[in-house]
Order: C-alpha cells, then sequence, then structure tokens
C-alpha cells in the first residue's frame, strides 16, 4: 500500500476518452464517484470497479483504478469474487436497469441479500440504451419503444422496493442533475459497510430524453420530490413548507412544523417500504436520498472469520496433512 | 474377486459397498469400485426404479477397472435381484434376503411369479437367508423401535460378505463408533447386526466356499490411501494452488455428480481455501473470475448442464486471459440425461463450446488417484499460461474407489506465480516467452489497469476496434494455447511397440482398455493401447505413433467425440469409432471382443 496522500477527483481520470452521447446523464455520475473516492482515505490502487454490459458499464474504462468490463448481468457475481478473495479492497458494482435488474437480477438479489460489503451503482435510465430502445425492466408500462411499438405490456419493477425485499442493508436514491445530492448520497454509500445499492436516475439523452423530468427538472423538484434525511423530519416543497406526516404504515402530506423525522435504521424495512410506495401516487412527491442503513455482518468479512476460526481449531493444514490423512497404509 | 451389493435406494447399499471397500484397501487388496444409483433420492420403495447398486473389483493383482461380471451378487429384494442376476456370473453365489419375497414386493417389483422359486436362476449357487428377520433376533433386546432395527439389516448382510471373505470387523466397527458418536444406541445396534451376521456365516458355512484374497504382492512400496475420484480433485485442486504459491478459491453450485468437490472444499477452509456456494452456475464461475482477478487461483466445479451455462463467462476468462479452472464431472445427457450415469459427451462441448475464437486448454483424467495429477496439471496450465483450463472427469471415476499410492510431498514439483509489480514499462497484455500475459492484482500501486469481455489493443490493452489488432490478437490467444505442447509429454503406448492395432483412449475408459489389449497381446497380438491426458492441445509426436500401426480404434462413451477430433487433426490415419452410450462404463470383455473382430476386418 502506498502512503496515504490527498487524492483530488482528477486522479480518478483514466486516459481514455469518455465515449457516451453528448449531454448523457452518465458524465455527472462519473464525476460524482471520481469525486467521492478520492475523499474516502483509501490508497487508489485499492479501488476495484467492476461492470456488466450496457452504455453504464463503459464506466470502469474512465476510471483510473483496476477494473474489469464483464458479461451481461455478472457484474455482482464477479465483484463477488473479488471483495471475498481479497475484503482490503473498495469493490464498486457498476449497472444499469437492464443489466442490473434483468439479466443480472438474481445476482442483484443474492449480492444484497448476503451483504457483500460493495457498492452498487445502478443507472437507471429506464430503457435499453445500447441496443437503441427497447423496454427495460423499469420501463413504465403502456410506453412505446422499439419492442413495444404498441405499448409496453410489462408492469415495471420499483429497483428501490426491490433491494429493500431482497434485504439490502443500504439503499438509497438520487438524480444525474443533482450533483450536490449525489455526492451525499455516494459518500453515505461509501460511508456503509455492507451492500450498499443507490438507484440514480439517469436521462438518456437519445432514446429515453425526459423520462424523469416530470420530478428532476429545477421548476418542480422542490415540489416532487422530497430529501430524506437521517433524523430531520421529512420537508419538501418550493419555500420548504410542506413535510409528511407516517404513522408507519400511511403517509399523509401535512404543514412543515408537523412532519415526521426520518429514520433509515429502523429495525423493519417496512417504512422504507412504505416511503417507496409514494413513486406510485402521482399526488405524492418521490422520496430521495437514503431510505435504508442498517447494519449486519458482511459476507467477506465472516467468510474471513470462519477461515480464521477453522484454522485456528485445526491449525494450518500443510500440504502433508492434506494427502497423509490418518487412514494410510505402509506396503514394504 | 468381484462383488456386488443391490438393493432399495433406501436400504444403505452404497454405505455397505464403501465400507466393504474400505476395509479391503486396509488388507492389502488392490481394488477398484462401481457405485450405480438411481437419479432419484427415494424412487418408490422396492421398484425397479429404485435400485441402487455397488460394485467392487479387488485382487492380489492390480486392477484397472471394477470388474466384468460379478461372482458374488447380494440382492436385498426382488427388484434388486431382476435388474441384476443376468450380469452373475455362471455358477455365481447369489445371497438374497427372503424377508422381502412377500406377494407385494414382488407386484412392486413388476413379478408376476417368484423368482427365486420359478426356475429363473437356475445356473447359480443361491443363498437364500431371511436377512430381514434374522437381524431383528440379533436385535431383539435392544430399544430400537422395530423400523430403526431393521435398517440395521444392511450391516448384517456386511457380517455375513465379511466371513465370506475373512474380512476384519474392526474397521467398520471403528467407523460405526465415529459415525454414531452422537447415538451410542445406533452404532451398537449396527455393530450386534454386523457381528451377527459374520457369526452367521461361520455357523452355518452358509456358502461352499470361504475366500481369502491374498495381499497384493508387487504393490511398489510406499504409504496409501483410498480415494475417490471427487474427493481426489478436490484435494488436488487445493494442492496445485499450493505448488502454483496462490491460495485457492471455489466458486460453485450443487450439481450432481460434481457435488462432492464443493462439499470437500468446504471443509479444507484451514488449507486457506475460501469455498462459496452461490446462487447458480453462472454466479459460479464468475466469482472464480472475480477471485482470480484479485489474486487468487479461481476454481469452479460442474456437470455437463452446468458447463453449458458457464460458457459466456469462460469465454470472458479466454480473452481476460486469467487463469480459471473448471471442472466438469460428466455425466449422461442430453440436457438433464442421466444425471447419476457416466457419459463422456461433453468432450466436444468443452472444446468448442464458447461463442467466437475461444480455445481453452482440455485435461482428462482416467482414474480415482489420476485426478489428483490432473488437478494439480490444471492449476499448472491456468498459473503459467494466464488461461481457463477444462478438467474433464465423468460420474465413474467421481464415485469410483481405488487405492492411491501417494506422492513424496518434497517431490511435488512447485511452479510458483509471479505478479507483476513493477509499474516501469507495465502493460497487463505484455507477454512472457510462454505468451502469458502479465498478471498484475489490484492492491498493487501503480499498476492500475482495466480489463474486460471487448477485444483489447496488443500492445496497450486499451479497447480496441482495429482490425488487425483483432486478428492478432486471436492468433496470439491461439499460439499461447498451442504453446502448451512444449510442457507435456509424449504418452507412449502400452503394449507391441507397433503391429496391427492401436487403442486410443482418454478418461475413465483407460481401465477397461488396458485389461482388454493386456489380454489380446498376452494371447500374441500386436496390439498397443495410448492413453491421452492432454486432449488439447494434443500432445507431439502422435503422427509417429499412430504410424506404426495398421488400424486405430477409439473407444467411447459418446458417439466418437475424440474420433472425430483426432480424425480432423490427423487426416492421414483412420480412427475407428466404437462407441458405448448406455449410462454404463466398457467392460474389458465388451472391448476384447470388439478389438478380436476389428483385426479379422479385412
Amino acid at each position: 500500500m502506498s502512503e496515504l496522500q490527498q487524492l483530488k477527483a482528477k486522479d480518478f481520470k483514466s486516459d481514455q476518452e469518455v465515449r457516451w452521447c453528448p449531454g448523457c446523464g452518465d458524465y455527472s455520475i462519473l464525476s460524482g464517484v471520481q469525486a467521492t473516492m478520492a475523499d474516502m482515505g483509501v490508497p487508489q490502487e485499492n479501488f476495484v470497479i467492476v461492470s456488466g454490459i450496457g452504455c453504464s458499464s463503459r464506466f470502469p474504462y474512465y476510471m483510473e483504478t483496476y477494473g474489469m468490463h464483464s458479461i451481461h448481468g455478472r457484474a455482482n457475481a464477479i465483484a463477488t469474487g473479488v471483495k471475498v478473495a481479497n475484503p482490503d479492497l473498495s469493490v464498486w458494482v457498476i449497472t444499469g436497469d437492464g443489466d442490473g435488474l434483468s439479466i443480472g437480477g438474481n445476482h442483484m438479489i443474492h449480492s444484497l441479500r448476503r451483504n457483500v460489503d460493495m457498492k452498487i451503482i445502478l443507472f437507471n435510465n429506464e430503457i435499453y440504451g445500447l441496443t437503441k430502445g427497447q423496454y427495460s425492466p423499469t420501463t413504465p408500462m403502456g410506453q412505446r419503444t422499439k419492442t413495444s411499438p404498441y405499448g409496453s405490456l410489462d408492469a415495471p419493477f420499483n429497483p428501490i422496493q426491490l433491494a429493500l425485499g431482497a434485504g439490502a442493508t443500504f439503499v438509497a436514491r438520487t438524480m444525474d442533475v443533482n450533483p450536490k445530492h449525489m455526492k451525499t448520497v455516494l459518500r453515505a454509500a461509501a460511508e456503509h459497510k455492507g451492500a450498499a445499492f443507490v438507484e440514480v436516475w439517469q436521462n438518456c439523452v437519445i432514446f429515453n430524453d425526459g423520462a424523469f423530468k416530470s420530478w428532476t427538472e429545477k421548476a418542480v423538484r422542490d415540489e416532487e420530490t422530497v430529501n430524506l434525511v437521517a433524523g430531520e423530519k421529512m420537508i419538501f416543497g418550493k419555500d420548504q413548507d410542506k413535510g409528511l406526516k407516517t404513522d408507519g404504515c400511511k403517509i399523509e402530506i401535512c404543514s412543515a412544523e408537523d412532519a415526521s423525522v426520518w429514520d433509515p435504521t429502523h429495525e423493519s424495512p417496512g417504512p422504507a417500504f412504505v416511503m417507496s410506495q409514494l413513486d406510485n401516487d402521482p399526488n405524492m412527491p418521490r422520496p430521495m436520498g437514503v431510505l435504508r442503513s442498517v447494519s449486519r455482518p458482511t459476507l467477506d468479512q465472516q467468510v474471513w472469520d470462519q477461515v480464521g476460526a477453522v484454522t485456528g481449531t485445526k491449525g494450518e493444514g500443510s500440504l502433508k496433512d492434506l494427502l497423509y490423512t490418518k487412514d494410510v497404509w505402509e506396503v514394504k | 474377486m468381484t462383488i456386488r451389493f443391490a438393493g432399495d435406494s433406501g436400504d444403505g447399499m452404497q454405505l455397505t459397498g464403501m465400507q466393504f471397500t474400505a476395509t479391503t484397501a486396509t488388507v492389502g487388496n488392490d481394488l477398484a469400485t462401481f457405485p450405480d444409483f438411481p437419479a432419484e433420492i427415494r424412487a418408490p420403495a422396492g421398484t425397479r426404479a429404485g435400485v441402487s447398486g455397488y460394485q467392487i473389483h479387488f485382487s492380489s493383482r492390480d486392477i484397472y477397472t471394477p470388474g466384468d461380471d460379478p461372482s458374488v451378487l447380494v440382492a436385498m429384494n426382488p427388484a434388486a435381484l431382476i435388474t441384476n442376476y443376468k450380469d452373475l456370473k455362471p455358477g455365481g453365489i447369489l445371497l438374497v434376503n427372503t424377508g422381502a419375497f412377500t406377494e407385494s414386493d414382488l407386484k412392486k417389483a413388476g413379478l408376476d411369479s417368484n423368482p427365486l422359486t420359478d426356475g429363473t436362476l437356475s445356473g447359480y449357487r443361491v443363498v437364500k437367508e431371511d436377512i430381514n428377520q434374522r437381524t431383528m433376533e440379533a436385535l431383539a433386546d435392544t430399544e430400537l423401535s422395530k423400523k430403526d432395527k431393521l435398517r440395521c439389516k444392511n450391516f448384517y448382510t456386511l457380517g455375513m460378505v465379511y466371513w465370506l471373505y475373512s474380512r476384519p470387523l474392526e474397521p467398520t466397527m471403528e467407523w460405526l463408533k465415529e459415525k454414531f458418536a452422537k447415538k451410542p444406541e445406533l452404532a451398537e445396534a449396527n455393530t450386534k447386526a454386523l457381528k451377527a451376521g459374520y457369526n452367521h456365516g461361520e455357523l452355518l458355512r452358509l456358502f461352499q466356499g470361504h475366500y481369502e484374497v491374498p495381499k497384493v504382492e508387487n504393490a511398489p512400496k510406499g504409504t496409501y490411501r483410498n480415494i475417490m475420484g471427487n474427493e481426489a480433485l478436490a484435494i488436488g485442486l487445493v494442492a496445485g494452488a499450493r505448488l502454483a504459491g496462490l491460495k485457492a478459491f471455489l466458486g460453485s453450485y450443487p450439481i450432481t455428480p460434481a457435488t462432492d468437490i464443493l462439499q470437500h472444499m468446504s471443509l479444507l477452509k484451514n488449507y486457506d481455501v475460501i469455498t462459496c456456494q452461490m446462487e447458480d452456475e453462472i454466479a459460479g464461475i464468475c466469482t472464480a473470475i472475480g477471485a482470480s482477478f484479485a489474486g487468487r487461483l479461481g476454481m469452479t466445479t460442474t456437470s455437463g448442464p452446468g458447463l453449458a451455462l458457464k460458457t459466456e463467462a469462460a469465454g470472458l476468462a479466454v480473452i481476460t486471459e486469467l487463469p480459471l479452472v473448471i471442472v466438469d464431472v460428466q455425466r449422461g445427457g442430453p440436457s438433464t440425461g442421466l444425471p447419476t450415469k457416466v457419459e463422456q459427451s461433453d468432450l466436444l462441448q468443452a472444446m468448442f463450446g464458447r461463442n467466437g475464437e475461444a480455445p481453452i486448454p482440455v485435461i482428462a483424467c482416467a482414474t480415482p488417484s489420476d485426478a489428483f495429477d490432473c488437478a494439480v496439471e490444471a492449476c499448472r496450465i491456468a498459473t503459467q499460461y494466464m488461461t481457463p483450463v477444462l478438467l474433464l472427469s465423468d460420474n465413474y471415476i467421481a464415485n469410483g474407489a481405488e487405492p492411491w499410492k501417494l506422492p513424496v510431498i518434497d517431490e511435488l514439483k512447485p511452479f510458483p506465480v509471479e505478479f507483476a509489480t513493477d509499474p516501469e514499462g507495465f502493460s497487463p497484455y505484455s507477454r512472457d516467452e510462454k505468451l502469458a500475459r502479465n498478471w498484475a492484482k489490484p492492491g498493487t500501486p501503480g499498476l492500475m489497469h482495466r480489463i474486460g469481455g471487448l477485444e483489447k489493443d496488443a500492445v496497450t490493452g486499451n479497447v480496441s476496434y482495429d482490425p488487425e489488432n483483432h486478428m492478432k490478437m486471436t492468433e496470439i490467444r491461439e499460439a499461447k494455447i498451442m504453446g502448451i505442447r512444449d510442457s507435456i509429454p509424449t504418452p507412449q503406448p502400452h503394449g507391441a511397440e507397433s503391429g496391427d492395432l492401436l487403442v486410443v483412449a482418454w478418461g475413465s475408459t483407460m481401465g477397461a482398455t488396458r485389461a482388454a489389449v493386456e489380454r489380446l497381446h498376452k494371447e500374441g497380438v500386436t496390439v498397443a493401447h495410448l492413453h491421452l491426458r492432454h486432449i488439447w492441445p494434443l500432445p507431439q509426436g502422435l503422427d509417429e505413433i499412430f504410424s506404426r500401426y495398421k488400424k486405430i480404434v477409439v473407444p467411447e462413451m459418446n458417439m466418437g467425440q475424440l474420433a472425430r477430433l483426432l480424425q480432423s487433426e490427423y487426416p492421414d490415419y483412420r480412427f475407428k469409432k466404437f462407441s458405448k452410450v448406455m449410462g454404463k462404463p466398457f467392460r474389458a470383455r465388451e472391448l476384447k471382443a470388439h478389438f478380436a473382430e476389428i483385426l479379422e476386418e479385412k
């Protein structure tokens, strides 16, 4: 490990030309991750970024870290291998709504339930971009795409709910057009010990332009989203005069004064799930920020603890011990 | 001497067979075994589908196969009897549990009349014994339920067979004590049943003969242990990683008949082994690839259907040039096929089952103990050439057992890996003289780099769509794999130096082929057996060997996959196919008969 030095965001820029479409939401996520990594106090050579296939998955090439641009949907599984093999590494998964929730949905839920200590950044643009415009598992029903010319018939996943249901210990949401918010969320994810799932609303300027604009445009953002901050009241609105009040099952709009305090560390994922249901109510703001953050032993740590414990009891095995067990016999 | 135990899959025949094997090994006989059990854990009791068998061949001479026809058959019920008796040698001993021959037992086995009385078994020495009743009597004063008492009948049977072959009871009694440490009443009951069976044999002199098979006289000096194929693979993979100076990482998913490797390696945590049972086959290989990227030796174990699922990821390991060992314990296919039966039909899948030009070295083990050497060899090739390696075993090797002369530890040759550490002029795709690329692991300062599934520039390692570069990289990957030939020996034919017939075999057909060829050779035929461990790349010098024989035949448990490969590589020779796709291994006798036929053909 090299001497720890203060890294800068630009230290994480590789010499490769970034090749996303002009205006793509990916650019701001790239900057956000670079800035976050620089501040983590982790030696640069200890970062590993693993991605699958899709527009977002080109990400590792643009980062001056160790990286693997792997195969479609499998980034979580490969990253699990990296992290378990060497828990000293800071492992990041870059994926998208197709890569991470469709072809890679299985690995996604299992890496979350196992609580592998890695950061999973899911770029959700509600469309397949690299294959040029087919509906994804987050595309709203009825949307016309190249493979749903008469409207999509598939009910979409809510990524937050999927992660909560899989037992994720950290679940958050942010957006490409609010870099300040993104940095706060990425930092919280980086500091979390365990699998951290971050959904980033990311605009695909070519195939699904404006998918999130009813919530993310500056003019409406404060009215249409509510930023959840641990230990603070849930307040939103242009004048920050509205609040959300909840009894744990039901959420109502109230005055800022009467707003409930948000607690992402609740033992049950219930409150976060109830909060994520706001996505389905056109009269309510959509939740942003950290929805869930709880502590649970990580797979990688437990694997190494177990190796240590077994070695402690049985003693470190040599090649000789491996082959010459007690049931051998001699031919003289 | 060959003996087969057959009963219902709930009768404990595998356990009985394995105990007999363990005891036989300790008295110094050479042996080979062949378990044969149904895919269903509990097929309907008493039916033909539920019959489970275990065959062991032991002798005071070298043994290559689990034997052709058993000379003793133990049948615990009518279904076991009717599905097995035809294999028994004429005049062979048949020990039948008459306690399981009621009207309804016969009906379950689909029999209209009782084979014990209708003349079916004329020509065999039938010993009828109500083992159910005898076991109950032996355990009369034991505080167990009737059901539990009856479950001891396999140990009563084992006791009788131990008497027949003059085997000591102590190893099994020790094993029972350990196995049932927490349930001493079961250890006691089974021990009682075992002793009662032994005494019963002695008392009644049930069988006309009482056999003693002496120790193997000419066995090479050394330390031996009894080993099954899957266990040999597990310890071979761990040993191979150690010899490379690395720690093993196994990412896997349970699948018959490969699961034991994962289970066994999971026990070896104190040998720096990490095992992850993943959510599917794909995740199994992908974690292994991730672990190799991080600097461990990644491995994954599977069978044919699982290998099909791992295909795309195997291609990723090819293009990222990471070391990886993929074990395929073959079973009957296609699709789910015959999960508990043996076949060699994944050879061409192993060779070619990937998109694009994706050469992977393929090696195949021949016997349970050879599986250890092959696992070490797979680790050597993977790490020395920075490539995934496909190691083929099969169900016959996986569940078969034989005495293994243990290698002397100091004679195991290490092949240590050197990781890149120097940032000066570093490129992830710079290569050594073997064309193996640099291996720099995350955590190494100054060597940050990206690899992945897209084609890379031959020099910088950056993504490249350049046509000439793609041609060049494809050629490099090909040449690297073909270069492995320089590190593998030319196999030597066993038998006649030249002559009428060369039999080329691979994998577990080795034993039966060797036995058949030896018998023919002794009869004066100029015949030889050539065994191939390295299937790809094929060793150098084969051409010259092929030229010394008039005819070449390739017996395989598939439709001629190696023959097809050899035919395309050596078009000047004609490779005759001899196929058996029945879920069962070749018998030396049928091979010998077929070879004799070929020799007569004009």
